[in-house]
């Protein structure tokens, strides 16, 4: 192909409006009639139902009306393994998960209206920590399951990724030093909060303004929630306003929808910074231990690296997060023999999902560190390390996958450059098409 | 007192859904005037993909950018999209617009040809015109050929899709799984400023270089890059949803305690470089990257902290407090 655009800097397409502010946001839609949705949420970490009395706020002047689990006319799950309520209506599992939701006139009303909710909990004993989580008589996070632990296929607790043989790789290796790794939480904070409107058109289909990073992921759950087919909805997407992840969950669609649905009305649902802070799925939190086996001469043997991840109450994309953290968990390097156990651990908090970085950054966030210690224990420069193991052309990652195009020591010898530090000779003459 | 040091990562992101099983479709239409559509169903809430399939549209059609109309975001028109997650964008729909782009152009010939009087095979598209190759004085411009194709009963729409791989999950026993499209690789240096009195560490300075395979549009990759680095800088020192984690308690609920880095904490001193090692699974060699722009910062500080002060920290973010907590235990 001749490329005379690919490869040019360019401005950003529809940028000038971008930055005037002259774009549409979600919440900047205003439907004539349109009315306000507001959450009630569990104020206890975990608990059973045992009374939800919405008649008071029915009752309110300016409320539309309620909307419980009973109002679900389809699926009353989503999610991508399709675990997480709609709305709680036995037990609850984390503080903040939505129970009922009041339509009204504006939000201060629907605000008052849900103090009115006669809620009555019986709290439970949660568990926040992993690994009390995992203990045997730890509280069960899922009412009805048998432990804590997320199960790859039924029965197996353990996701295992093998490349070589490990045990053999630790005998062959001059020294061994290991770790211990922590990575937190962390909200996506994008400009734009979670926000959608919802309303039925001239033609009765179900129109949805959403801020989702994907409308055809996410739009197949929410017909699928509303009992509708897909043709009977019209999924508009945003423009603006950020999403790094956190748009990849439904959080106001599915309910500014039903609300829609039931009341005939246009509506808006959306979170304010503070509900979205407190509320919205996170980057889930990962613990990491790690054995790494070495030569003298600073080539990599063995690793063997356990992975904890903290999925919250529900699995959000947590398993498959976990899985795609082990893929590259030993950084971009060639090593022959790893083992890499990961599990996935239900807790008493929010549920974790995608953030920018996906699980691959806390996997590289602690490696780096590792490699460090390595480079320290062999009294090596811990560019030489690095330039010595990374991957090369043809070099395989844990699950056998080929590495194709590698470049991780070219945009170390650049970095190098950048940063004013100069390389030896001997590094600068390696690359990552041959070893 | 305070203390400088220096620290370094090398990183990876891989482009593309785990397991791959997420295609993308693209579809351009050619209108009355000669310009085009180009539909898409990847929603841009600021990540460009709109601008850089337009920039592959454009090649692949070899015609003017200005020509080229861009529209994402409505499901009644726009073909599907698995998403806009997974830095997969760059590798898997600039390789749908190009199928688009083919499709559109064999239609295109196939009318034109028997008004130059030629077999399709005959004529080239290019220079925003049909040609017949080997007489290109005999030729139709892109604006003669819009209005004779619309007005002249016709309706063309160049379709195309691509996925990296059908779905593929891992073997329960081994956990092979080979479907990794495309790998980008980046390198991290940065330089911080510990405080040891009060625990604070100041970002100094911060070079980031990606190798993204082929920058499409190295404006872009700038931003990607630089902007990438305010989720990594939270993730090193400041951000937490649940600051005594696994305590759920103390939970912060606005940006007076949840601390994200704003450009007043960037380091004073920036730089990015780009690198292109072409990747095969790529159009031109281009894959996406960008979520990997946050993968170095973390380590890169982690490193630096030690080389200031001597210690590992091994929990992130480093907050003043484990600063202080780890100085201590350094002394006692």
């Amino acid at each position: 192909m001749m490329t005379k655009y690919i490869g040019k800097a360019m401005p950003r397409y529809e940028g000038l409006g971008q930055v005037r502010g002259e774009i549409t946001y979600v919440d900047d839609i205003h439907k004539p009639g349109m009315v306000y949705a507001k959450v009630l949420r569990s104020p206890v970490h975990k608990g059973i139902i045992r009374q939800l009395d919405v008649s008071p706020a029915e009752n309110m002047p300016g409320v539309v009306g309620v909307l419980t689990l009973d109002d679900v006319p389809g699926i009353k799950t989503h999610g991508k393994y399709n675990d997480r309520y709609i709305f709680a209506s036995e037990n609850v599992r984390y503080k903040g998960e939505p129970i009922a939701a009041v339509v009204a006139v504006d939000e201060e009303t629907a605000l008052e209206a849900i103090d009115k909710i006669r809620l009555d909990i019986e709290e439970q004993e949660p568990v926040f920590d992993m690994f009390e989580a995992i203990k045997p008589g730890a509280p069960l996070v899922r009412p009805g399951s048998t432990s804590n632990l997320w199960e790859y296929v039924p029965g197996m607790t353990t996701r295992v990724l093998r490349l070589g043989d490990v045990e053999e790789g630790f005998k062959e290796a001059d020294d061994v030093i290991e770790g211990r790794y922590v990575t937190s939480t962390q909200d996506h904070a994008p400009m734009e909060p979670h926000v959608s409107v919802a309303y039925i058109d001239e033609a009765d289909r179900l129109v949805i303004h959403t801020v989702s990073q994907c409308m055809y992921f996410l739009e197949g759950m929410v017909a699928a929630m509303l009992a509708l087919p897909m043709s009977k909805l019209r999924y508009i997407g945003g423009k603006n306003g950020g999403g790094f992840g956190g748009k990849n969950e439904v959080v106001c669609d599915h309910i500014a929808g039903l609300a829609a649905l039931k009341f005939h009305k246009p509506v808006k649902y959306r979170l304010t910074r503070r509900e979205d802070l407190l509320y919205s799925p996170k980057r889930g939190p990962f613990v990491f231990e790690y054995k790494t086996g070495f030569k003298k001469d600073g080539r990599i043997v063995a690793s063997h690296i356990q992975e904890w991840h903290d999925t919250g109450a529900y699995a959000g994309m947590s398993a498959y997060a976990t899985e795609k953290c082990g893929m590259f968990v030993a950084g971009p390097y060639n090593v022959p023999n790893i083992l890499v156990e990961a599990q996935t651990i239900f807790t008493n908090k929010l549920t974790s999902s995608s953030m920018r970085g996906f699980a691959v950054i806390n996997g590289q966030a602690v490696s780096e560190i590792q490699m460090n210690k390595v480079a320290e224990a062999l009294g090596m420069d811990p560019w030489e390390l690095r330039f010595i193991n990374a991957w090369r052309d043809g070099d395989m990652g844990v699950t056998q996958y080929v590495i194709d195009g590698a470049g991780a020591i070219e945009t170390m010898k650049k970095a190098a450059e950048l940063a004013g530090i100069k390389l030896p000779e001997h590094l600068m003459a390696m690359s990552s098409r041959g070893r | 007192m305070k203390r400088r040091g220096v620290g370094i990562a090398c990183v990876l992101h891989p482009s593309g859904n785990k397991g791959a099983g997420d295609p993308s479709q693209a579809a351009i239409e050619l209108k009355p005037d000669g310009t085009f559509v180009l539909l898409i169903g990847t929603v841009d809430l600021g990540q460009g993909s709109t601008t850089i399939l337009r920039q592959v549209a454009a090649d692949a059609l070899d015609v003017p950018i200005e020509t080229i109309f861009a529209s994402n975001f409505g499901d009644d028109f726009a073909p599907l999209c698995t998403g806009s997650f997974a830095s997969r964008v760059t590798l898997i729909d600039s390789h749908a617009v190009v199928n688009a782009a083919e499709d559109l152009k064999a239609k295109v010939k196939a009318f034109a040809a028997p008004m130059l009087g030629v077999e399709p095979e005959e004529l080239e598209f290019a220079d925003n015109k049909v040609f017949v190759k080997a007489d290109p004085e005999k030729a139709l411009a892109m604006a003669d050929l819009g209005a004779a194709v619309n007005w002249g009963g016709e309706f063309i729409v160049g379709t195309g899709a691509w996925m990296p791989a059908p779905f593929q999950d891992h073997d329960p026993e081994t956990g092979k799984m080979t479907a990794v499209a495309a790998i980008a690789f980046g390198t991290c240096v940065a330089e911080v400023e510990v405080d040891t009195e009060t625990g604070e560490v100041d970002l100094l300075k911060l070079v980031q270089v990606w190798d993204v395979g082929k920058a499409v549009n190295p404006l872009m990759v700038r931003g990607q890059i630089n902007g990438g680095l305010t989720i990594g800088m939270g993730f090193a020192l400041s951000e937490a949803t649940y600051p005594f984690y696994p305590s759920p308690d103390f939970s912060p609920s606005n940006f007076d305690d949840y601390v994200v880095p704003t450009f007043a904490d960037y380091p004073k001193e920036l730089k990015y470089g780009i690198v292109e090692v072409p990747k095969s699974a790529g159009v031109e060699g281009a894959i996406g990257f960008s979520e990997g722009s946050s993968n170095g910062p973390p380590p890169a500080i982690m490193s630096a902290i030690h080389d200031a002060i001597g210690v590992w920290i091994d929990q992130y973010p480093v907050t003043p407090e484990l600063v202080l907590r780890a100085l201590e235990a350094k002394e006692a």
